[in-house]
């Protein structure tokens, strides 16, 4: 059973919809019991950062994705969930995250060139780093292939941990991970046929 | 780098997708789940719903069928139709909507774009305005096309973006149903004028206008057309494969 973190931000409908879809069972939940007894967990999340990991700590939720990644359960966090496990972000102000991952959250635009959009909305290309082993999230995917996303923040100093980068005019941190914890910048709910391979590799892990 | 993307746009009446010619003549054309899961499928980036139902019942209708489409599709989707509210938000995100369209709902209640931007983020309001030449001018029209506003066109969704909206989908009135190719001139205005994603919308005919869209207008996002789609006159995965040999990136 994978827990799919409710804590009042985003919406879960198309998350929980693309696990039914790949036949694993999902519940969404801002349960403690609940999220500790299932073997795997997700941390979704949009809007900002700031608002986010308040919003996670005043559910008492922080420390229960904590307590349960330091045990070695799955964890994947995705768009803001997944910037939320690195150490800190600077979206308006500064503001700490979980920890998990060694990095910080800062903002695309003063690193991607002037003529580029700012979010970065859209189809971008998987590009996974040479001097790395494969991902276990990428083992059903291929380089090039596209994943969906909408974000204005990035993940930055964080390169020993990055599984995947993406081009826009700079490389971008589209997934990182360490050891059981794993983060994907773009939305693989929202990533048609190669979204849906990425979830079910996760759940296989 | 980024994709241009592909939209198929699916305006539904009373559960079923229709498409108008000139925004008057409607032609009942398939079912919208069918539909959905064909385009994506065959490649589609992204969906755009127009709810065209006017009926309490209707909406209902629209928001059951909403449900379907997005627990079976993973790609994002666009509604619009009918959102006046935060409510009208709310409802259709809860049904698995990624971003909203607005248009004459923007258009009665100014407020209603920055109010949903900060509840919802900019990357979730889509600006969708439908415009039409009036003595020279690029003038905005409401209430799919029929009403003239006398408002000018570029000035409106100049402040719709300060206001937030993360997305622009203009619908050129006078290319639209014509099928003689997107409105250039108007989207060069408009895409010089703001820096958020810009969705051309009216006028496809054929493949060869979307690389034409995408070669003469390099900072256009991405091409929205329904009826070429629908009747099967082109195929998107035809078309992406014809972009990708004209050298523009698309998601094969």
């Amino acid at each position: 059973m994978i827990a799919i973190v409710d804590y009042g931000v985003g919406n879960l409908f198309s998350l929980k919809s693309s696990f039914a879809y790949i036949g694993a069972e999902a519940i969404v939940t801002g349960d403690r019991q609940r999220i500790e007894s299932c073997d795997r967990i997700i941390l979704p999340g949009v809007g900002a950062f700031g608002d986010a990991a308040q919003k996670l700590r005043e559910a008492g939720l922080d420390q229960v994705v904590i307590r349960e990644a330091e045990k070695g359960k799955p964890l994947l966090g995705i768009c803001l969930g997944m910037q939320l496990l690195f150490d800190k972000s600077l979206e308006y102000g500064e503001y700490t995250g979980l920890g998990l991952i060694p990095g910080k959250i800062v903002p695309m635009r003063g690193v991607v060139p002037d003529t580029y959009k700012v979010p970065h909305i859209g189809w971008n290309a998987l590009r996974f780093p040479k001097e790395k082993p494969c991902s276990p999230l990428f083992k059903n995917v291929q380089e090039g292939d596209h994943v969906y996303f909408v974000h204005s923040y990035y993940a930055a100093e964080c390169d020993s941990w990055v599984s995947a980068w993406t081009e826009y005019g700079a490389l971008v941190t589209a997934a990182a991970e360490n050891k059981n914890v794993f983060g994907t910048q773009f939305h693989p709910e929202k990533s048609g046929a190669v979204g849906l391979k990425i979830l079910k590799a996760f759940c296989e892990i | 780098m980024i994709t241009k993307r592909i939209i198929p746009c699916l305006d539904v009446r009373d559960g079923r997708v229709v498409k108008g010619v000139n925004f008057l003549d409607v032609n009942d054309v398939s079912s919208p789940v069918t539909l959905a899961k064909y385009y994506s499928e065959g490649g589609a980036d992204e969906l755009v719903f127009y709810d065209i139902t006017a009926s309490f019942e209707g909406r209902r209708l629209f928001t059951d069928i909403l449900t379907e489409v997005a627990s079976q599709i993973f790609i994002p989707l666009t509604v619009g139709g009918g959102i006046n509210t935060l409510d009208d938000f709310d409802r259709v995100l809860k049904c698995g909507a990624d971003k909203v369209s607005v248009n004459s709902g923007a258009l009665r209640d100014p407020g209603l774009i920055p109010a949903a931007a900060q509840k919802y983020g900019d990357q979730c309001v889509v600006l969708s305005v439908d415009v039409r030449r009036v003595d020279g001018r690029f003038t905005v029209f409401a209430k799919g096309g029929r009403e003239n506003t006398g408002m000018d066109a570029l000035e409106w969704i100049r402040q719709g973006v300060e206001n937030g909206a993360g997305e622009i989908v203009l619908n050129s009135i006078d290319t639209d149903g014509v099928k003689n190719g997107f409105d250039l001139e108007m989207l060069s205005a408009v895409c010089e004028l703001v820096d958020v994603p810009v969705i051309a919308s009216g006028g496809a005919g054929c493949m060869e206008d979307f690389t034409t869209l995408f070669t003469q207008v390099p900072k256009v996002d991405a091409g929205l057309a329904a009826s070429i789609f629908h009747f099967g006159e082109v195929s998107i995965g035809d078309l992406k494969r014809k972009l990708r040999e004209d050298g523009i990136n698309v998601r094969l």
